[in-house]
């Protein structure tokens, strides 16, 4: 379970999330839709723990730990995993090489043995089975000279590899054509157990069509400002963010 | 009235004259050598060590960085050598090693066929003309005093000669053994002579201790001749902190022909390259690129000048650096495109990662055109790593220190992995691996 208690984030002097409070439950698929600027993406950031952000009030609670002051990457060994909205390119890391060396340092980080090379290929291929990745992308550089979509795919298929305990998918839908976001969605799909909680932050309503949501959060202000069934999400594609952002400058 | 300014002589041109003085009477060579020997060290005294002021030499003053001068290693004696014979029987062949500088033929072999190799001393007492000419490689770049100090000191070497269209499989290696217990100074000179049509490989390398101590100056002739392809790779690893080694490298591009280099420097006391490279047929292709990592109070310093004097030629030049602690990186690289090298292609870059506020990095390209249908560009950058790519990397579960070591490791192995011998790449990538565990370990 994740339960983000009276979190208020700045930069700078600028307050980002205000007092924000959410929980996700065991096997939850809980949905944030927002306007831009509305903070979501910031969320997804200080859960997965960027440095750049000032947090100057309250808590994340991952299964009731508090990783507010835990690295980025023992985060990550406690299975939060972040889909980046755009992913990053590593020139000279063949993805390979990457997946290994992430998995070798979660797994030692959790004090377990590294996996051996042939059960490493088979957790590889399983995940690259799923998403409809090619065995010769793996073989490229990190995201290096990937199409958007492509980059969006092969972050999807890391989370395949890595199977965390609760996964953010920051605007995974944004630069993916139809096919595309189908084979996403599939694989998102596919990893959804009675234990794994995904927190699904997009601007519009098209990805729940096909991943579809338990919960449905509205962000505006730096705030949870409505929370509802996955039919929010139809009202909110019809009415727009208006009537939040205007509740928000009055 | 006039007054006639004459530059106090430090300490080390001084022991270099006296040096000269001793040593003229060994040096291998006929008298006509003699005369050019004696020729290249007036050049030299009348330059003096290269200083600040020459703009080639702007960021390694070496009139100011050395301090003295190391006395010329002695010939190694026969017990020396056959006392490596073991070492060598381990290396890769074929090969070719110098001990202290001296051609040792019996750690060398296996010669492949189509390959001629005679030393340098033996080459300079036959005197032969075209060779002679061939080993003074006096073009007007290479008017460099180090240069001449070389011409007139250079105690042995290599001439190979790669006859027309020969073709090798396997690399030739040049080894560098050090033998000499005190330290001391070395310097070398080798002409490489590729025949029109030749394919192969040269790797240079260093034997234990080799050219881990003292000074040392070498410079390193090829001359590629036309539909030549050839590539060559060179590692300086683990030089002693008050160490100095220079390596003067002078490249000419036969028509067509296709150069590929690359230049690893890790540890270097005082390290400073110089390349010189001369397209002088047309269509031809050729890269040079390299990857200094540094730490401490080292300092390494890549200098080239690429001149394009023939059409259509395509030019490469991609250098990295690391720098950590106080070390010091220098890259100039300087293009020039006569007016008679139209459609030349030629590319040059320079990258830098600088991991503490003590390091410095120094960078200067320059283009000079003269043609006017050209493509040329240059760029350099000077940075730190990158915050995202440290951010995604522990998203993804890899502590701080890995995640850095993976992104610094990529930088280099980027250049690495484009040397085009899978042996040689896993040689190169354990130089780079071993250099930032010892990072790790600091």
């Amino acid at each position: 379970m994740l339960e983000v208690k009276n979190l208020s984030v700045s930069i700078g002097d600028r307050e980002i999330l205000k007092d924000l409070n959410l929980t996700v439950a065991d096997g939850e698929v809980a949905a944030i839709m927002g306007p831009n600027g509305s903070g979501k993406s910031t969320l997804s950031y200080v859960i997965a723990g960027k440095r750049d952000y000032e947090v100057t009030s309250g808590e994340v609670l991952l299964d009731g730990e508090n990783v507010l002051d835990l690295s980025a990457d023992e985060r990550a060994a406690k299975g939060l995993f972040l889909a980046f909205q755009y992913p990053v390119e590593i020139p000279g890391v063949t993805t390979m090489t990457f997946l290994k060396a992430t998995l070798n340092a979660i797994r030692r980080q959790r004090g377990e043995p590294e996996l051996s090379i042939p059960d490493f290929m088979k957790r590889v291929n399983a995940a690259a089975a799923k998403l409809d990745i090619k065995s010769d992308l793996l073989k490229r550089a990190v995201n290096v000279g990937f199409s958007g979509g492509e980059k969006k795919r092969m972050d999807i298929f890391q989370m395949a590899f890595l199977e965390p305990r609760f996964a953010i998918l920051d605007e995974t839908d944004s630069g993916l054509d139809i096919d595309a976001l189908r084979i996403v969605a599939d694989g998102v799909n596919a990893l959804r157990t009675k234990t794994r909680s995904f927190l699904v932050i997009t601007h519009y309503q098209r990805l729940l069509e096909y991943i579809v949501p338990d919960k449905v959060h509205v962000m505006a202000g730096g705030r949870i400002v409505r929370s509802g069934s996955k039919e929010l999400a139809l009202e909110l594609e019809k009415n727009g963010y208006r009537d939040y952002v205007e509740a928000e400058v009055a | 009235m006039s007054i006639q300014i004459i530059p106090t002589a430090t300490a080390a041109e001084n022991a270099l004259a006296e040096a000269f003085r001793e040593a003229k009477a060994n040096l291998p060579g006929t008298a006509s050598v003699a005369e050019q020997r004696a020729q290249a060290f007036e050049a030299f005294a009348r330059a003096g060590l290269p200083n600040r002021r020459i703009e080639a030499w702007h960021y390694t003053d070496l009139r100011n960085l050395m301090r003295r001068a190391l006395p010329l290693a002695p010939l190694p004696s026969q017990a020396q050598i056959a006392k490596l014979a073991a070492e060598a029987a381990e290396l890769p062949s074929p090969r070719l090693v110098l001990v202290d500088g001296v051609f040792a033929p019996d750690l060398s072999g296996p010669l492949p066929a189509g390959v001629k190799v005679t030393s340098l001393a033996a080459a300079l007492a036959e005197g032969e003309p075209a060779l002679i000419e061939g080993l003074a490689a006096a073009w007007a770049e290479a008017d460099d005093a180090m240069v001449s100090l070389n011409a007139a000191l250079m105690q042995d070497g290599l001439v190979i000669d790669v006859a027309p269209g020969t073709v090798l499989e396997a690399p030739l290696h040049i080894v560098y053994a050090t033998v000499a217990s005190e330290p001391a100074a070395r310097f070398s000179r080798s002409l490489v002579r590729v025949g029109a049509g030749a394919t192969f490989r040269l790797n240079e390398m260093s034997l234990g201790q080799g050219g881990r101590t003292g000074q040392t100056n070498n410079v390193l002739i090829f001359d590629i001749g036309d539909n030549a392809n050839v590539a060559h790779s060179l590692s300086l690893t683990g030089t002693e902190p008050n160490s100095l080694r220079l390596e003067t490298f002078l490249v000419k591009v036969g028509a067509r022909a296709k150069f590929d280099s690359f230049a690893l420097i890790t540890g270097a006391g005082l390290v400073r390259r110089q390349i010189y490279k001369l397209f002088n047929g047309a269509d031809a292709k050729a890269s040079l690129r390299g990857v200094s990592l540094l730490r401490g109070r080292e300092h390494a310093d890549t200098t080239l000048f690429v001149r394009h004097s023939a059409p259509g030629c395509e030019g490469r030049q991609n250098f990295r650096y690391i720098l950590d602690d106080e070390a010091t990186g220098v890259f100039q690289g300087k293009i020039v495109v006569d007016r008679i090298a139209q459609k030349t292609d030629g590319r040059m870059l320079a990258k830098a990662l600088v991991l503490s506020d003590e390091a410095t990095m120094n960078s200067r390209p320059e283009l000079e055109i003269f043609a006017d249908d050209v493509a040329c560009g240059h760029g350099a950058t000077i940075g730190g790593l990158s915050e995202d790519q440290l951010f995604y990397l522990q998203s993804r579960g890899l502590p701080a220190h890995e995640a850095e070591a993976l992104l610094l490791e990529a930088f280099a192995a980027e250049l690495v992995d484009e040397i085009g011998d899978e042996d040689l790449i896993a040689a190169y990538r354990a130089d780079v691996a071993a250099w930032l565990a010892g990072r790790a370990d600091a």
